[in-house]
């Protein structure tokens, strides 16, 4: 008897409490959200690094992903699209680095063919960092003792010496002066 | 807070209430101290060769996934800054490295925030303590706000994070310093600050500030 005689709130009224009810519940989820993605942010940024690091210094990425006009605080929406960009920007990463890594892979097969069998590929060439070594050096096959090597079928791989000296002056094939860089 | 030699405590700054609630983390520490600037010792250009032979090319790619500069990137991140383009203060000093072949020694001051950054991690910042106005803190600009009280003051977009004292922006966070407010050479007391985010310990604050004042008050 006590529960019906209890006054009970019409809809209007309730609606009333629940809005001013309403923008407090709203803020603090939004700021828990905000934090959740600052959090994925940093996930993302840590990912990236390790690819960074995995790419250096042969697969060619785009890593940068523009800022936001900072230094400011940034709202849920411009949160979330920066982690959009940054999940978007770790997976092309993350498919340069496999699609390098299977051209190295493919190298380095052709590289073993070449070392078994290098009368099937003469005049192949090719660079040290296309097999994933680092340096300027140059695979390639070349004949033994030159043109006698070339008639008797006598074929090796050479790797070239490597890198040319940082400093002075060369000269290029012509034999003009190249300036030192 | 005043600093006599390397005894000085650091001070709490003010982070704004609304900053604290999106960065709970986020401290500003400051310190003030007698220093002129003037040109480094010989010990201190030591330091910053050795610094230059310890530090190569392998460490600078590797940076990024180092602890306190993977902090600060995040952290840059988080307010909308690119740390590719506008690269974190340490991450711009190997940079620098790198290009001029070694950590080149400018003068007093510039050597101290140096050694102080490359060897924690951490940036610091001075201004002319003769400048300051009460505490230092971290907050958003208001509208029609200026960076300083210098004429040539440029103006700030309101909703900037800056660092100010309890008359005007002073720094734009990670940013400029306000004209008129940085040290000269008629600066006899330095106010040091930095910016501490997180997943940056305590301790690395404490010793970049430490390292600074170390060599700005060596005899």
């Amino acid at each position: 008897m006590e529960l019906l005689e209890q006054d009970i709130a019409g809809p209007q009224e309730q609606s009333a409490a629940l809005a001013v009810a309403l923008p407090a519940v709203v803020e603090t989820d939004e700021l828990a959200a905000r934090r959740s993605l600052r959090d994925q942010i940093a996930k993302l940024e840590r990912e990236l690094a390790s690819a960074f690091l995995a790419a250096y210094p042969r697969a060619h990425v785009n890593w940068s992903v523009p800022g936001r006009g900072g230094p400011r605080l940034l709202g849920l929406g411009e949160l979330e699209r920066l982690r959009d960009e940054l999940a978007d920007r770790l997976r092309s990463a993350r498919a340069a680095i496999a699609e390098r890594a299977e051209f190295e892979e493919r190298n380095r097969v052709l590289l073993e063919r070449m070392r078994l069998e290098p009368g099937r590929h003469k005049f192949v060439r090719i660079a040290a960092v296309d097999v994933g070594e680092y340096g300027c050096g140059t695979y390639s096959v070349r004949p033994r003792l030159g043109i006698v090597g070339m008639l008797m079928g006598w074929w090796q791989v050479k790797l070239s010496s490597g890198c040319p000296l940082a400093r002075g002056p060369g000269r290029d094939a012509r034999g003009s002066t190249i300036p030192a860089p | 807070m005043t600093a006599s030699g390397t005894e000085a405590e650091p001070a709490a700054g003010v982070v704004a209430p609304d900053v604290a609630d999106e960065f709970p983390a986020l401290r500003l520490r400051y310190l003030e101290l007698d220093a002129r600037p003037g040109r480094s010792s010989r010990g201190v250009k030591h330091r910053l060769k050795d610094m230059s032979s310890r530090f190569r090319g392998p460490q600078a790619v590797a940076m990024r996934q180092e602890p306190i500069p993977w902090a600060y990137r995040v952290f840059y991140r988080h307010i909308g800054l690119d740390p590719d383009a506008d690269r974190t203060p340490v991450e711009e000093a190997a940079v620098q490295r790198l290009i001029q072949g070694a950590f080149r020694s400018h003068n007093r001051l510039d050597d101290a925030l140096l050694v102080g950054l490359v060897e924690t991690g951490v940036p610091i910042w001075a201004l002319d303590s003769a400048t300051v106005d009460g505490k230092l803190s971290i907050r958003l600009t208001g509208t029609a706000e200026r960076l300083g009280r210098d004429a040539r003051a440029p103006a700030l977009v309101s909703g900037r994070l800056v660092v100010a004292d309890e008359r005007s922006p002073l720094a734009v966070l990670f940013g400029d310093l306000a004209p008129g407010h940085g040290v000269t050479s008629g600066t006899t007391r330095m106010t040091l600050f930095t910016v501490q985010v997180q997943g940056v310990p305590e301790i690395h604050v404490e010793e970049a500030l430490y390292t600074c004042v170390a060599i700005l008050t060596e005899e």
